[in-house]
């Protein structure tokens, strides 16, 4: 009987490292997503393939809404379209009642096209056109105010349609835990919110009603939601005070950790991504005592508006790649290149992704680099990951992909692959095709004295 | 592909090697040990009596289930370690 | 104890410039409980000293590194305590407590007993969370501030605030700077190991003093022992240190210690100042590598915590003694390549074999 062939390799002891048993279960792998084997899917559908798990989505927001809405009255999920704008994905988290949190005109039309009504459009970001401004707000969209030449175009358009507009105002501030992102809305701490909020009260045309920050991205410490409550809920009760206006919802943004490893992170994502329900505890428990004193002021209760994107699809999409070539780097070091790289894989700028191969496989763990198919030096999906020596044609799952991919990949040097959702029943759907040469070239235009074959001929 | 295209180390610098069943090698001459696999630990014991290339892969093929272009690319590719390992 | 007992210990890298506390506190037990008790050392390297030492260990094994999870590492504790049975598991390193608390359960549910804090204990004692946990155990604490930019340190002095002070991050790393141009320095390279945010922390000028004792998970602080460095090495590790004895510092720990409800064992540093307060520095959820002072006092914590693991009653110890003195040294130990090799391609020795 023959032994298997497994690529011969050898390791130098050096210090430090000096442990095979640190890293690696050979049988840590992934055949299958919700019982549907993913091998055959590749060869149906190609490879590389994003697989959509529609289970872990809905059950990521529902845990999400659970989680909030045992703890506050009245709570709202606006999905973030900038994180996963397929049509399928956002349409899954609809039907489960989370509203279109949109940050462009293209992202507004788009929603509108899922079937979004405009009132259940919460429309964000620092450019809103005028046209796509006036449809929003006769459509009934919440708007949120980024700067000072938004709130006067605004009041225009509300001029214009001959209707008061109800307006938020997108804040930011120092919770002392998370950078301020103070280029976006308008700063606390120097003033400017404060004098936004009397130029709205100022106008026949515009009323404020909602309060809207988002203290920053992947934030671990929940502590940093209580101090974000804490300071909105201060605002809130001032310019009510000032202006005499209601603030009937408070918007807080996304920022929750999904169950990534970030680069440079200490410790793994198990350690220290907190729960829906940690991150519920603080902002409600918080929220709970900043505003016990309304209802006996005869004030509402506000709505509390929930962005959460990556955490409720991060890991509800997988990407499978396959090994299309191997090589011993001169430091030793083995690299693979797989059929996929950052064109599809955006995040792999910031995360360390967890990597599975399809299959057991043979041979011991060593330090591997992980390239992608990109003729260029950036493009790498993994700087260092200890895997078993990997074939030519063994496929692999990189995972958790959902948030961000399907929306800042690029059509570089390759076309992009299909995305497939395995449905709550088991079955496949595409839920957007591989791209062809057409879709790709067929915008562009040719003048007839460029086109092949030329007249003149080619120069010897 | 013939054996005189691929550069191993010299002979004498791969007999010194002290080879263990477990995959544990060391280097009496440089003191440095190294971690090597089941096909890696055959062709180094292979490497100590022979450097005819058609024996090595033939050996190979007798022992592991392999084709001849895949354990001559492996092969290939792990010269390189050798190389840059024993010197 | 009437049968022999298997006790599990990590941090056996006890590199003389800065040893992990495992091998003092198999050493502890060794003294405590002669064969009575089996000891495993656990190790995340194969050069890790303390696995070779077979009149401490009687087995020793290499486990997965924090960083890759509780799973792999919860797989490879099964697997050892498949062939070699863990009556108690005992921590010994900072990096790998979050995820020994998260794994207590369900090593608890394979048979391995621990004897940890909670989650919650661990957060709150955890730097940044420190003047929250002062302030409720009346405990001096140098003022602390969040940091997410460096700015502060150009304009901290309108706020009161004044150089020298210690840039720290969140888990590890503290460093001591002088002027704004140093903290911003520091400010980024702290950002850089261990992200946002960076801590300031007034600087207390005085003498560092360590405390160490068990927490017996109901509020009561057990056993402790403190101890003045009286050399160091260049990490800043004790090199030579002599217990001390102030019922103002054991009174401080108890209050701490009764404010977290704190299980198992802990080391707290103080600066004492020049009127003879102590200002808290940090608590670390684990023994010191210093802990063999605890046998030299008559106070064998190791040997307490085991009991407390086990369930057994506890009895009272003798007043400690100040006075006590420790010198650390480092010496070789003659390793057959064999068994360098053994632990290398195999990740275990047992020396009784």
């Amino acid at each position: 009987m023959k032994q298997t062939w497994v690529k011969p390799f050898l390791t130098a002891h050096r210090m430090g490292g000096m442990n095979k048993f640190g890293a690696v279960r050979a049988q840590n792998h992934q055949s299958d997503i919700d019982g549907v084997e993913i091998a055959p899917l590749l060869e149906k559908y190609g490879s590389p393939l994003f697989i959509v798990s529609e289970k872990t989505l809905r059950d990521n927001v529902r845990r999400l809404r659970r989680a909030f809405a045992t703890r506050w009255p009245k709570v709202r999920h606006g999905w973030s379209y900038k994180t996963n704008y397929l049509a399928a994905i956002c349409n899954v988290l609809h039907q489960e009642g989370s509203w279109a949190e949109v940050v462009s005109e293209f992202e507004y039309r788009k929603a509108r096209a899922n079937g979004v009504p405009g009132s259940r459009i919460i429309f964000n970001g620092p450019w809103k056109p005028n046209d796509i401004l006036e449809l929003a707000a006769q459509e009934g969209a919440t708007i949120h105010l980024d700067h000072l030449d938004e709130l006067y175009a605004l009041e225009q358009v509300a001029c214009k349609l001959g209707k008061q507009v109800p307006v938020g105002i997108r804040l930011n501030f120092d919770t002392g835990y998370t950078d301020s992102w103070s280029r976006f809305g308008f700063n606390l701490e120097s003033g400017a919110a404060k004098d936004a909020v009397q130029r709205i009260a100022a106008s026949p045309w515009l009323k404020l009603t909602g309060l809207h920050s988002h203290i920053g991205t992947f934030v671990l410490d929940v502590r940093a939601y209580s101090a974000q409550i804490r300071i909105m809920t201060d605002f809130m009760e001032q310019v009510e005070r000032d202006t005499g206006c209601v603030i009937e919802y408070l918007d807080i943004g996304g920022g929750f950790a999904s169950r990534n490893a970030l680069q440079g992170m200490y410790l793994p994502p198990d350690q220290i991504v907190p729960s829906f329900e940690q991150y519920a505890e603080a902002i409600c428990g918080t929220l709970m005592e900043a505003t016990k004193g309304r209802a006996a002021a005869g004030k509402p209760l506000p709505t509390l508006i929930l962005e959460t994107g990556r955490a409720v699809v991060d890991d509800a999409e997988i990407l499978v790649t396959t090994v299309v070539g191997g090589k011993r780097l001169p430091d030793g070091r083995r690299a693979a290149i797989l059929d996929a790289g950052i064109n599809l894989l955006f995040t792999a700028f910031w995360y360390n992704h967890e990597v599975k191969p399809l299959r057991p496989l043979n041979g011991i763990a060593e330090e591997t680099v992980l390239y992608g198919p990109l003729c260029m030096n950036i493009d790498v999906v993994r700087a260092s990951i200890m895997l078993p020596p990997l074939n030519v044609g063994e496929s692999l799952v990189i995972r958790p992909v959902g948030a961000y991919n399907n929306t800042q990949w690029m059509q570089f040097i390759q076309r992009r692959p299909a995305v497939v959702m395995v449905t709550q029943n088991g079955e496949v759907s595409v839920i957007r095709a591989s791209e062809q040469l057409e879709d790709v070239s067929g915008l562009e235009q040719v003048p007839l004295a460029l086109q092949q074959p030329f007249p003149q001929g080619i120069p010897a | 592909m013939n054996g005189q295209a691929v550069e191993f180390p010299k002979q004498a610098l791969l007999t010194r090697l002290a080879l263990s069943d477990s995959g544990f090698v060391f280097d009496p001459v440089t003191g440095n040990s190294f971690t090597v696999n089941t096909s890696g630990l055959s062709i180094l014991r292979l490497l100590q009596k022979t450097e005819d290339w058609t024996d090595i892969i033939a050996t190979l093929q007798a022992e592991f289930e392999v084709s001849y272009s895949v354990a001559e690319r492996d092969v290939l590719e792990f010269a390189t370690a050798l190389r840059s390992a024993f010197k | 104890m009437s049968r022999v007992i298997t006790v599990a210990i990590t941090g056996m890298n006890a590199l003389p410039e800065s040893p992990g506390p495992g091998l003092a506190v198999a050493r502890c037990l060794r003294e405590q409980y002669g064969d009575r008790v089996r000891i495993i050392g656990l190790g995340y390297d194969a050069l890790d000293p303390g696995l070779y030492l077979s009149e401490f260990c009687d087995a020793s094994h290499l486990i997965a590194y924090p960083l890759h999870g509780s799973e792999v590492l919860l797989e490879r504790l099964s697997l050892i305590h498949q062939a070699d049975p863990i009556d108690v598991l005992i921590p010994c390193l900072d990096a790998e407590l979050p995820l020994m608390v998260l794994l207590a359960p369900r090593l608890s549910a394979i048979g391995i007993r621990t004897f940890l804090p909670t989650a919650e204990q661990l957060t709150r004692r955890a730097k940044d969370q420190l003047p929250e946990l002062c302030e409720l155990a009346e405990v001096h604490c140098p003022e602390l501030r969040a940091l997410t930019h460096p700015n502060f340190f150009h304009t901290c002095h309108n706020e009161g605030w004044h150089y020298p002070m210690v840039v720290k991050g969140v888990f590890y790393d503290a460093k001591v700077v002088y002027n704004a141009e140093e903290a911003t320095t520091a400010f980024y390279k702290v950002a850089a190991e261990w992200g946002l945010p960076v801590l300031a922390q007034r600087f207390v000028a005085g003498e560092e003093y360590n405390l160490t004792a068990v927490g017996d998970g109901a509020g009561k602080l057990l056993g402790e022992v403190m101890m003045k460095k009286r050399a160091l090495t260049s990490k800043g590790k004790a090199w030579a240190g002599i217990s001390t004895l102030d019922e103002n510092l054991s009174a401080a720990a108890g209050r701490l210690v009764a404010a977290l409800n704190w299980r198992g064992p802990l080391e707290v540093e103080v600066m004492r100042d020049a009127q003879g307060e102590y200002h808290l520095i940090e608590i670390n959820p684990r023994f010191p590598a210093w802990i063999y002072l605890s046998q030299g006092v008559g106070r064998n914590l190791p040997a307490l915590l085991l009991e407390l693991a086990l369930g057994h009653p506890v009895h009272e110890f003798p007043t400690s003694v100040a006075g006590t003195f420790f010198v650390r040294y480092a010496l070789e130990t003659i390793v057959p390549l064999s068994t360098f090799e053994h632990l290398m391609m195999a990740g275990t020795l047992d020396f009784n074999k």
